[in-house]
């Protein structure tokens, strides 16, 4: 095993996000490195290149949500959901599947909708983060909420929050949506009441009337 | 005594009309608060350790390492050492700890020894000869019951009809005490007949558990004009309710519950954990906002409920958030039991039903189940009906909407579907004939049948079976009927006008999506006359009066009920202060668009909120309550019909079955909110395809685990697999006048036979079994091909 300790020093963060890349986790998952239980990054030297290394304890953590900043002190290996649900009191984003299947934790992370139980909050930090509580405006819902109560597209609702987030950024993206690009644009997220009748609706409702 | 009875179609502004959810904007806005979003101040977070084996001895368990782990805060052993665990996934140690992360280790750090033992978990149809007759229950059975929950009633019955093997000591009846038997239970333990010669037999998983006969059916059969015998079957699927069961419990203080719980039941929950917890029921206090489904799997506080309360008492108290994980709430919060048959079917050339034979069998975990209500619907006159109940290790089974009629309607009306293409019928035409079969329900299938076969344009679509257009993609139409009870459960609820015009309501009662809140307020509402913003409403509490569990379509009979006594009679006590002011009698008073007027003369009227002030001081409070026989009418009533109809288009290359489009016609007397009643309605149709298509519980017979415990491979229907959908609810002359009847149940009942039904019109042969996946499709096609 390698003793990488040599080549920890402190590293300036020049306000790049302290997120783990995708490419980064491929060098270090190629690596073993024994990590004491500090927060911060560390950084080691994996395939010839440097990589900042953080957790396995609590790191401070700094997130854009909703326009407004929020702070925790939180492990890497917690998801976004659970920092938003757990840490932040945002519960609208729910808990169902938890591995990316259902899409019930539906927010927008710079606009595209994401599944927050499928990443980690450490990967979040300073992207815009939206949730469904942002969209109701002075006590006004957006018209896709509206929509959604007109045409009764919520029954336990459970699943509304990351229908009306999910249907937000497809009507963003497909203003004039053809009923086909409505089946194909909203199969990400489930319903066990079985309100997708309401929502396509919903959603017919908004496209007609524009946002 | 004033006049309780609904009023007639045309004194209501807002019964039967089209309102809009009143929680809505709530739920779209992300501020509904279900139990798994309540963040309580020093919450620690719990998790669970489960057995990991379908049938196991619990050798050793070692939680030390676990225990000495930084911010764990209570370590509880759920089961220990040398208990006998029947299904996998079931609770062994919980842990609280300061964080999900921090408990999940906790978690990983104990240490369970087990003794694996022979496990089943196959519902195949029952080896011959291997099926034992029910009989006198050994000490083992009884402990095997209460382990598997099942309900007192039932335990009952089965010692008293077949007695036991031995009679237990005083020591052992209090083990069976401390099991969670009842004093029900235990009373007809003591009073059992014995029969020791029965104990040297073993037990099978294979128990007899129906055997009926009516008329002379081998007779009928042997002279009918066309018989048809046929294979069917519906599967194991399960709740998944998109918010798992759990629940956060703290105390208050030493002897003080405060309970959040995602529940159907909040009024029943304090009785049932009063018990186990050994502490009177009035002092826990559950409250529950939102559920995020329950469809029949959350009306106990479960195990997990009670060692929520065990462990957060062992952390001093603080309050303890268990949630079951996705898989836990897979494998085993809930299951629908299976139901298989063979079945013989016989009629006359003209269609006249006169025969019913069926071997049936099906599981319902280790308590066994019963035979599902078949024939279902037409009560053919001759009839021999066999069950066999599998018992096994699948983990248990709980009610899931419309028990144990989804299954009757597949095994039933596919099997008469069969027999109307043997007899080259229409469906519509071979139904039809029949429905003087369904006995009171007659008139309403027949106009249902009718209407149903108009909006699905049937006459156009249907073709015999055989006849299909040539090419890759066939259509078919196929039918169901089902029926429902529905009566209104025991209901109270307070209503309060405050001499400032305000008014709340209050009742122990849950939503469950179904629009339960809306429908009270539309009540009360119309029944004061006051716009239904004015009234604050207050539920989902057992500081409220108590409200029957939301199970079989009870709760809107019993709430739409109490609320209209509660509103009349607070009316009238209003009416009676307020009469002098306008210098008249209060039976001469009425409350309409927010004024209190003499009828007949609006000029002297008083607005509202100066009506209520003639209340002096002191608010005025009422007590409303379903079923009252002291104020009639009856408001609420029991027994619905509906019909449904499918079109579906077969891929004969690929086996995929897609809807086109479904018809739901249904009836539930006087509906109260027509909206949320049709969205029930495209609900329970949606429902309906996801599990005609898609679901099934597969349990690995090597492992004896369940293989598809998550959401990927636990399918549920999603938005691009529903077709045009209509519902056509049954209102007006002969329907209002029933009263109010609950509507959660039956339209759910018919999509999996009429999907199914139209299947086999589509490919021309029937595919046995749901979910009618390519695969099942494909060899369906192969045997039509090979025959």
């Amino acid at each position: 095993m390698r003793d990488d300790n040599q080549n920890q020093k402190n590293h300036d963060d020049n306000g790049e996000s302290p997120g783990v890349s995708r490419r980064d986790f491929l060098k270090i998952s190629g690596i073993s490195v024994a990590v004491p239980l500090i927060a911060g990054p560390r950084v080691i030297k994996a395939a010839g290149q440097e990589v900042r290394v953080y957790g396995p304890g609590k790191v401070p953590m700094e997130f854009a949500i909703n326009g407004k900043i929020y702070k925790a002190n939180l492990e890497p290996r917690v998801t976004l959901l659970d920092a938003l649900r757990d840490e932040f009191e945002l519960t609208g984003a729910k808990r169902v599947c938890d591995r990316a299947e259902c899409g019930a934790c539906t927010v927008l992370v710079d606009d595209k909708p994401v599944y927050a139980c499928a990443m980690l909050a450490i990967e979040a930090q300073h992207k815009a983060i939206t949730t469904v509580e942002s969209l109701t405006r002075d006590g006004k819902l957006h018209p896709i909420q509206q929509a959604f109560v007109d045409n009764d597209a919520s029954q336990c609702g459970f699943c509304t929050p990351g229908f009306v987030v999910a249907c937000k950024a497809f009507l963003d993206k497909h203003p004039h949506p053809t009923p086909d690009d409505i089946r194909r644009g909203l199969s990400g997220n489930l319903c066990r009441c079985g309100t997708y009748a309401g929502i396509r609706k919903a959603i017919a409702q908004v496209a007609q009337k524009g946002v | 005594m004033p006049d309780y009875a609904w009023p007639d179609a045309q004194h209501r502004t807002l019964i039967g009309t089209r309102v809009s959810r009143v929680d809505a904007p709530a739920k779209v806005s992300g501020q509904a608060k279900y139990t798994y979003d309540v963040h309580r101040p020093g919450m620690l977070y719990g998790k669970v350790l489960r057995c990991p084996y379908a049938h196991a001895k619990i050798v050793s368990i070692d939680t030390s390492a676990a225990e000495k782990i930084p911010g764990v805060k209570a370590v509880h052993i759920v089961q220990g050492r040398g208990t006998i665990i029947h299904w996998a996934g079931d609770e062994i140690v919980a842990v609280a700890a300061v964080d999900e992360p921090t408990a999940e280790d906790a978690v990983r750090a104990i240490k369970v020894e087990y003794q694996q033992l022979a496990h089943l978990v196959s519902d195949a149809e029952p080896p011959k000869g291997g099926v034992q007759e029910e009989g006198p229950l050994s000490m083992d059975a009884l402990d095997d019951m209460l382990d598997n929950e099942v309900p007192a009633g039932q335990m009952v019955s089965q010692i008293q009809q077949y007695g036991i093997t031995e009679k237990p000591g005083e020591d052992r009846l209090s083990e069976f005490k401390e099991n969670g038997a009842s004093d029900a239970v235990l009373d007809a333990i003591r009073t059992a007949a014995v029969h020791p010669e029965a104990a040297s037999k073993l037990p099978s998983s294979y128990q007899k558990a129906a055997a009926q006969t009516a008329g002379d059916p081998e007779k009928a059969l042997a002279e009918a004009d066309v018989v048809s015998e046929g294979l069917y079957g519906i599967p194991l699927i399960t709740h998944c309710c998109l918010e798992s069961h759990g629940s956060i419990s703290e105390w208050t203080d030493q002897d003080h519950l405060f309970t959040h719980i995602s529940t159907q039941n909040v009024s029943g929950i304090p009785g049932q954990m009063a018990e186990p917890l050994k502490m009177p029921a009035t002092n826990i206090r559950v409250h529950q906002d939102h559920i995020g489904g329950g469809f029949g799997s959350k009306f106990s506080p479960d195990r997990w409920g009670i060692f929520t309360a065990e462990i957060s008492k062992k952390a001093g108290g603080k309050p303890v958030r268990i949630m079951l994980e996705r898989d836990a709430e897979l494998e085993v919060a809930g299951a629908r039991p299976s139901a298989y048959a063979r079945v013989k079917v016989g009629a006359t050339k003209d269609g006249t039903l006169v025969a019913w034979q069926s071997n049936s069998w099906g599981t319902g975990g280790p308590g066994g189940g019963g035979m599902p209500p078949i024939p279902y619907v037409f009560s053919i006159p001759n009839q021999r009906l066999e069950h066999i109940a599998i018992r096994n290790n699948i983990g248990p089974a709980r009610a899931w909407r419309a028990p144990n009629h989804p299954q009757a309607a597949v095994l039933t009306m596919c099997a008469l579907d069969d027999l109307a293409a043997k007899l080259n019928m229409d469906p519509v035409e071979f139904f039809g004939k029949n429905l003087n079969l369904t006995k009171q329900r007659e008139n309403t299938y027949r106009e249902e049948l009718a209407i149903a076969s108009e909006l699905m344009d049937w006459k156009q679509k249907w073709h015999p079976r055989g006849q299909i257009a040539s090419g890759d993609l066939v259509r078919g139409v196929g039918l169901s009927f089902h029926t429902w009870g529905g009566r209104g459960h025991a209901s109270d609820c307070d209503l309060t006008i405050h001499p400032d015009g305000s008014v709340d309501l209050k009742l122990g009662t849950q939503d469950l999506g179904t629009g339960t809140r809306t429908c009270i307020l539309i009540v009360a509402a119309e029944t004061l006359g006051i716009p239904m913003n004015a009234i604050q409403l207050q539920i989902g509490d057992t500081t409220y009066p108590s409200s029957g569990g939301s199970g079989g379509s009870t709760t809107i009979g019993g709430v739409s009920s109490s609320t209209r006594r509660a509103a009349e009679d607070a009316r009238d006590a209003l009416f009676a202060k307020v009469a002098p002011a306008l210098d008249t009698q209060p039976d001469h008073l009425e409350c309409v668009n927010g004024k209190v007027s003499v009828k007949g003369d609006s000029s002297r009227s008083l607005s509202w909120k100066q009506a209520c002030s003639k209340l002096g001081v002191m608010p005025l409070t009422v007590r409303g309550k379903n079923p009252d026989k002291s104020k009639p009418p009856d408001l609420t009533n029991s027994g619905v019909g509906g019909v449904q109809m499918a079109e579906v288009e077969v891929d004969t290359d690929t086996g995929v079955v897609k809807i086109k489009k479904m018809v739901a016609v249904q009836d539930c007397g006087l509906v109260i909110d027509l909206k949320t009643a049709e969205t029930q309605c495209y609900g329970a149709l949606i429902m309906g395809i996801s599990y005609a298509l898609y679901e099934e519980k597969v349990m690995d017979p090597t492992t004896g685990r369940m293989l598809n415990a998550d959401m990927e491979f636990y399918r549920l229907a999603g938005l691009s697999d529903i077709p045009e959908l209509v519902v056509h609810m049954m209102t007006g002359k002969g329907y209002d006048e029933r009263g109010v009847i609950g509507l959660g149940e039956p339209p759910v009942i018919s999509p999996g036979a009429a999907i199914s039904n139209a299947v086999a019109n589509a490919i021309g042969v029937r595919a046995p079994f749901l979910p009618l996946t390519p695969d099942r499709v494909l060899a369906a096609l192969e045997q039509k091909a090979g025959a």
